[in-house]
């Protein structure tokens, strides 16, 4: 992976002596928090409900064992012991203290991580597929490409004050597992009819209190326009995008109100003007960054011992049939590690976790993790000789939950629990969610579903994607939960619809225990998941389920 | 015509732990709700606000939050304000402990 030259290292260890000066300035008085407020935020560091939060970037999810070790030290030493994986692939830490803040990205600064640009109206850590380098169905790896826009998008002069935030995601593969139709820009990689690979940019996705789902700018931009043709787009947008009301500011209203098309004749006006500044030297650059993204040594052996604990061990052939994704590599998996166990935080790795799947990635994985956007934590190269073995590290260290893609694999944010801007918790939602399906042992036969949760119409939560989203309001100063069904986020991304009136807090765990248990009794067969009744169905019949005629009469 | 006025704390994060806390009648920040200044007068409210703006070296986003007289003192009205006397539902952090261990 990736390596910080010298640059790069200079850079982040001014970045955090500025902000050190600027945090004792802070802590003396001299700076109020009016003035104070953006300078915390251009470093990732938030002021939530009961703490500072301080979110730290995983540029495209990866992380090395070295730095997966230096985030659990800093959950020991500066905070409660643990991190949260977001749906962003960053961490999130909730606990730090103003003071100790400098010291934490110094020491992230040691493994060549940062907290930049994790916040405020800039371009955000770019997310990228987190099966990356791994995945059967892959065209190319896209981290190399997530890279380069990484460093073009770090401290860019022009785009450090757009209209509002600003996220990019890059997929490599047929199959969207980056969201990348809820990006600001995503970039998709296809080949044209002569087989050459190149880029099909989306823009004008997301999710929110307006959600949008993308729309094709280019069908086929050739690799090496990348980087001048997303400086085309954002420097458009950074001129045409509202700066009078904050939540028309996002490029998905700049892109609804004047239009695909006059967005793609500015754009490649734009374009046309600027191209020739790119002399080709982000070429030469992007060269050396796929140097090293080098695929691992991987190694060749015989994988019957695999096999023969999938036959001795049930637990572990039920593991393997859901936590498990196709390699591109003869003999090789990609390992997804739950941090979803039922009745746990969504996305919650306590330091000794995040050790011990350092310590896997080292010894079995090819020394690679990566923070997937549904909050899982996965080992991308594990040869299948070796899945008993991480099978029974993960067990130890309760990370061995069975349950990826299935009901209780819940995405969540962390909502009023630590939000400042959540109207309502989702956790205790998930927890509850995931507790109750585990008690009714089903989730293995309801099959793939996934449930998402959202504290706020942000939608840091993605409901809006989710096969069943919940999104949970303040109603009257009373928590209220909506359920939207049917969306979708990978490449058929659909926006979910809402089902009807919320419930309360306390009738939301039974209504989607009635909704999932009546998707049993509408498919046609095993085979046919929630998504794909829902298709075929439509919302009338889920709706009877969700609202039965006795507690119409009550309502109103 | 105007809303009727409610009565209100102020609140606001401590600066350097980032934690929730109220400000008192002698001007003190309290980890506690059940101590803080319960104002029933509008013009009243908004001279204490500033006041506790004012104090930008000891606290961060200073605002005026919903109270009821209860039997200990002002206890909240929102769930939002009641979760910020106690801290998170998941995890034992925050208020509900590190209050039990001042009393």
């Amino acid at each position: 992976m990736y390596v910080y030259n010298d640059f790069d290292e200079a850079f982040v260890r001014e970045r955090v002596a500025q902000f050190r000066g600027q945090v004792e300035r802070r802590i003396d008085g001299s700076l109020t928090e009016d003035e104070f407020k953006p300078l915390r935020l251009m470093n990732g560091l938030y002021l939530q409900l009961h703490a500072y939060m301080l979110r730290v970037a995983v540029p495209y999810g990866t992380l090395n064992p070295s730095q997966m070790r230096q985030l659990a030290y800093i959950a020991d030493r500066w905070d409660k012991g643990y991190g949260h994986f977001t749906t962003r692939q960053n961490i999130q830490y909730n606990w730090p203290k103003l003071a100790d803040v400098p010291d934490i990205l110094e020491a992230l600064a040691d493994v060549g991580m940062h907290a930049l640009q994790t916040s405020g109206n800039t371009i955000r850590n770019v997310t990228a597929d987190h099966f990356a380098g791994a995945s059967a169905d892959e065209i190319e790896d896209p981290r190399p490409v997530a890279e380069l826009l990484r460093q073009w998008s770090t401290d860019h002069p022009e785009f450090q004050f757009l209209p509002r935030k600003f996220k990019i995601a890059v997929s490599g593969s047929e199959h969207d597992r980056a969201v990348t139709r809820a990006h600001d820009i995503g970039v998709r990689m296809v080949r044209n009819a002569e087989g050459t690979p190149g880029y099909e940019i989306i823009v004008g996705g997301g999710l929110g209190r307006t959600p949008m789902v993308g729309k094709v700018l280019r069908e086929f931009l050739p690799r090496e326009e990348l980087l001048a043709y997303c400086e085309a787009i954002v420097s458009v947008y950074n001129l045409l995008g509202r700066r009078d009301n904050k939540y028309k500011a996002r490029i998905k209203i700049t892109v609804h109100e004047n239009g695909l098309e006059t967005m793609q004749q500015l754009v490649e006006e734009r374009f046309e003007a600027i191209r020739k500044g790119f002399t080709g030297f982000d070429q030469e650059l992007l060269k050396s960054i796929e140097a090293a993204f080098a695929p691992p040594a991987y190694v060749s052996k015989s994988d019957e011992g695999y096999e023969a604990a999938r036959l001795a061990n049930p637990a572990f052939r039920a593991w393997s049939d859901t936590n498990l994704a196709a390699h591109k590599a003869p003999g090789y998996t990609v390992v997804s590690i739950s941090v979803k166990k039922h009745g746990e935080t969504p996305g919650d790795a306590t330091s000794d976790q995040m050790r011990v799947m350092a310590d896997i990635a080292e010894q079995y994985g090819h020394g690679e993790l990566r923070i997937s956007h549904e909050q899982n934590v996965i080992l991308p190269h594990v040869h299948k000789a070796d899945l008993p073995a991480v099978y029974a590290a993960l067990r130890e260290a309760d990370l061995a939950t069975a349950n990826i893609g299935l009901v209780s694999d819940i995405i969540a944010c962390p909502g009023m629990d630590y939000c400042a801007l959540a109207t309502a918790r989702s956790i205790p939602i998930a927890q509850e969610i995931a507790t109750r399906f585990d008690e009714l042992k089903i989730e293995h036969d309801i099959g793939e579903l996934k449930i998402k949760i959202s504290g706020c119409i942000n939608a840091c939560g993605h409901h809006h994607v989710g096969h069943i989203g919940i999104l949970g309001l303040d109603r009257a100063g009373v928590e209220n939960y909506q359920i939207t069904l049917g969306g979708d986020g990978t490449e058929t991304t659909t926006i979910g619809t809402r089902a009807g009136p919320g419930f309360s807090a306390d009738d939301i765990v039974p209504a989607i225990e009635r909704l999932v248990t009546g998707y049993l009794d509408l498919r046609q067969d095993a085979d046919e998941t929630f998504l794909q009744a829902y298709r075929r169905l439509g919302m009338e019949p889920f709706k009877a389920i969700l609202y039965p005629a006795e507690d119409k009469a009550n309502a109103a | 015509m105007a809303r009727a006025f409610t009565p209100k704390v102020i609140t606001a994060n401590a600066l350097l732990e980032g934690d929730a806390v109220w400000f008192t009648a002698d001007d003190r920040w309290t980890p506690l709700m059940s101590e803080a200044e319960f104002i029933t007068d509008e013009a009243h409210a908004d001279l204490r606000l500033l006041e506790a703006q004012a104090r930008q070296s000891e606290i961060a986003g200073a605002y005026l939050a919903d109270a009821k007289e209860g039997p200990n003192g002002p206890e909240p009205t929102h769930f939002r304000e009641e979760f910020r006397t106690r801290g998170p539902s998941n995890y034992a952090h925050g208020k509900q402990v590190d209050n039990a261990s001042r009393t």
